[in-house]
């Protein structure tokens, strides 16, 4: 291990004097959360609906005082007066409004006949975010206006009632343990990838093959100096991911201790695959080149944006043998669930047999002479 | 014993060899040169003695201890100065002292010791905290060398030294080196292509050119080794029939080698020669456009030997493709 400290000591005294190396693995996730956490899930608002009214009764003026109540509270959309429904069109197709309600002649008379009313919405699905926040927000209006107007008191109709076993969770505070990878997998590709084969093109483990340090020796001082320098990214954006993104309590000791073990855990993980995949690279421009096909092909199988579930078969294949998704999941449970650390115990035990396994791969590869 | 001792040591790359079966030994204290041009081998072959490389065949024992199957004992009683400057530009002169000695297992009290002490040798010591990407690279290849005998080694192996360096730092270096060998009784290896430093300050020579030991011995005895005590260098506007035959029959002249008008003449007694020479080109009518008389050098010697000048063998080196190039270091 004295060999092994050394190597350890001169990545760190060279780690700790670039601030700017510091600044891209440590703070530059925590600018990616922030950024993607707000852009994908803030509620969409301030939508522009024209409304054709061909009615004017007294259903209408109801359903109408429903539309202003959305405009002044949720405020997903505002309606906007219309009495041509081809200017309506028009202005729909120019994109100066996002969708056209149409309430037929004979709106108010079918409600109160209860002869299946209806009323059209003719919406710019070239915009299927915008679009299908409209379809939600008018299909559940347009429930609770039917509902209303159901005079019996004890209904035959089943309903759902939801109960959400944790509080709401923001689309930050869901990326939030996807970022926490990404930070540490960055520090591992700058770490274990571009300063390991710079530093081999410049001749600088030509220094360290002259000396009786062993193959392990050598592979354990790369992966654990580079491990410490991913832990300390990830650590920063636990910390400070899970305040900005509003996680409950974020600084719950028993919490945080969970939390440190998974970014060592995790850590070495990504570190160790690292060198197994740079061992026998001597070009530099390799770790640059593959850089940005490995993080796709790790990060976004892993679940870190969107489920799984949701996900091809192959894609799943790959999700399945990620050490993104264990470590992914892992953090979310202990995130957003605060659950004991034994809940993540399938995922740390795959995230360290699957370290021991690169480690061991890295360590046989690894070649003693030039 | 002898502290280096090479047995028909053989490296090939594919179909091309490298280093073809050389065998040599290196005295304890000695200062031992490996000259020849980019691509000889030489490279190599130090790589090969350093554990760097394995050898094809053949083998080499440095201070008893064999490259193949001992090499982690070699590698604790060896220092080494690679081609390339390795010191991490980001840490201080100490720093990267420090590191090093730790990967040699030296001890803490051993360690606070040695580094000031190596510093203090190669004139680093004021700049023992300063980074190294502040230092010059004269002062880069001194803390290599601080560097390289951080455990105390015995036999010190330097892979082209001064290569990149301005003369003034080459003297530096080569100064350096001759003053530790001096106090800490080291048996030194250097490869170089620079003959005047080999000249200067190895105490045996050996010439290596596309992977062959083409001659060695004390830089003096290889001088004297070649005919001649001096070199005639003469070119002439044009030259009649049997011209070379002509000097060849001048006086105290040893050998006579031509191309197309210009002539290298070895000769026991330059000035008597000379006179002599331009005497017959007057009466021949043969007009001299230059002439160089100099005592035999290193040059001479590989010229003599290899059929070709040194720095002529550089230029064909480097106009290999770079790749190429790598792989035969």
């Amino acid at each position: 291990m004295y060999r092994t400290s050394a190597i350890i000591e001169r990545d760190l005294r060279k780690f700790m004097r670039s601030p700017t190396l510091i600044l891209v693995s440590m703070f530059f996730p925590l600018v990616q959360l922030v950024v993607l956490g707000y852009a994908f899930g803030g509620k969409i608002k301030d939508l522009r609906v024209a409304v054709v009214d061909q009615d004017r009764g007294i259903e209408t003026v109801r359903l109408r005082e429903m539309f202003n109540a959305i405009a002044n509270n949720a405020r997903t959309f505002t309606t906007i007066p219309y009495n041509d429904e081809e200017v309506a069109l028009t202005d729909l197709r120019n994109g100066r409004i996002n969708a056209v309600l149409e309430i037929p002649p004979n709106f108010s008379r079918d409600v109160m006949a209860r002869v299946n009313p209806e009323v059209a919405l003719i919406e710019d699905n070239t915009d299927t975010f915008a679009a299908s926040a409209m379809e939600g927000i008018m299909t559940s209006l347009l429930a609770s206006f039917g509902l209303s107007n159901r005079a019996s008191r004890v209904s035959s109709q089943p309903t759902l009632r939801v109960v959400e076993l944790y509080p709401y969770v923001p689309y930050i505070q869901y990326l939030l343990a996807g970022s926490i990878v990404l930070a540490i997998f960055v520090s591992a590709m700058i770490g274990g990838g571009i300063i390991f084969i710079d530093d081999k093109a410049r001749g600088l483990h030509e220094g360290y093959l002259v000396t009786p340090i062993t193959k392990l020796e050598l592979i354990l001082g790369f992966t654990l100096s580079g491990a410490i320098k991913a832990f300390l990214a990830g650590m920063v954006l636990t910390t400070l991911g899970a305040i900005i993104a509003g996680i409950p309590n974020p600084l719950d000791p028993v919490r945080y201790l969970h939390l440190f073990i998974l970014n060592i855990v995790t850590s070495l993980a990504l570190i160790s695959m690292m060198f197994m995949l740079m061992v026998r690279i001597n070009d530099p421009l390799v770790p640059r080149a593959i850089f940005g096909v490995l993080n796709t092909l790790l990060f976004f199988p892993s679940g870190a944006v969107y489920p799984v579930y949701g996900f091809p078969a192959w894609m799943k294949a790959i999700s399945a043998v990620d050490p993104f998704t264990y470590a992914v999941h892992a953090f979310k449970v202990l995130l957003l669930k605060n659950a004991p650390l034994s809940a993540v115990s399938f995922d740390l035990a795959y995230l360290i047999c699957f370290s021991v396994l690169m480690m061991t791969l890295a360590t046989v590869l690894f070649k003693r002479s030039l | 014993m002898s502290a280096i001792e090479v047995i028909e040591i053989k490296k090939c790359f594919g179909d091309f060899c490298a280093v073809n079966g050389l065998s040599f030994t290196v005295q304890e204290g000695e200062i031992f040169g490996l000259l020849g041009p980019n691509g000889a081998g030489k490279s190599t072959l130090i790589r090969m003695l350093t554990t760097l490389l394995p050898p094809t065949s053949g083998t080499a024992r440095i201070n008893g201890f064999d490259v193949i199957k001992q090499a982690n004992k070699v590698r604790s009683t060896i220092g080494v100065i690679p081609q390339a400057m390795t010191s991490d530009l980001d840490l201080t002169a100490a720093e990267n002292m420090s590191i090093f000695a730790k990967l040699y297992k030296v001890p803490k009290e051993k360690r606070s010791r040695v580094i000031p002490e190596l510093l203090k040798a190669v004139d680093l010591w004021s700049w023992a905290d300063k980074p190294v990407k502040n230092f010059s690279g004269g002062m880069r290849r001194r803390l290599e060398i601080a560097r390289g005998l951080v455990h105390e080694p015995r036999i010190f192996f330097l892979d082209e030294p001064t290569t990149g360096l301005d003369p003034v730092s080459r003297v530096s270096v080569w100064e350096m080196l001759a003053k530790l060998k001096k106090e800490r009784d080291l048996t030194i290896l250097a490869t170089t292509h620079y003959m005047d430093e080999a000249d200067k300050l190895c105490d045996r020579i050996a010439i290596v050119d596309h992977g062959d030991l083409v001659a060695l011995d004390s830089p003096l005895k290889l001088k004297t080794s070649i005919p001649g005590n001096n070199i005639l260098e003469v070119s002439f506007s044009a030259v009649p029939e049997g011209w070379a035959e002509t000097l060849r029959n001048l006086p105290e002249v040893q050998e006579v080698k031509a191309d197309d008008r210009v002539f290298r003449i070895g000769s026991d007694n330059g000035p008597k020669t000379t006179a002599e020479l331009i005497e017959k080109a007057r009466e021949a009518g043969v007009e001299i456009v230059s002439l160089s008389v100099q005592s035999t050098t290193l040059d001479d010697v590989f010229m003599h030997y290899t059929g070709r000048q040194l720095r002529d063998a550089l230029q064909d080196a480097l106009g290999f493709d770079p790749q190429f190039m790598h792989a035969r270091r």
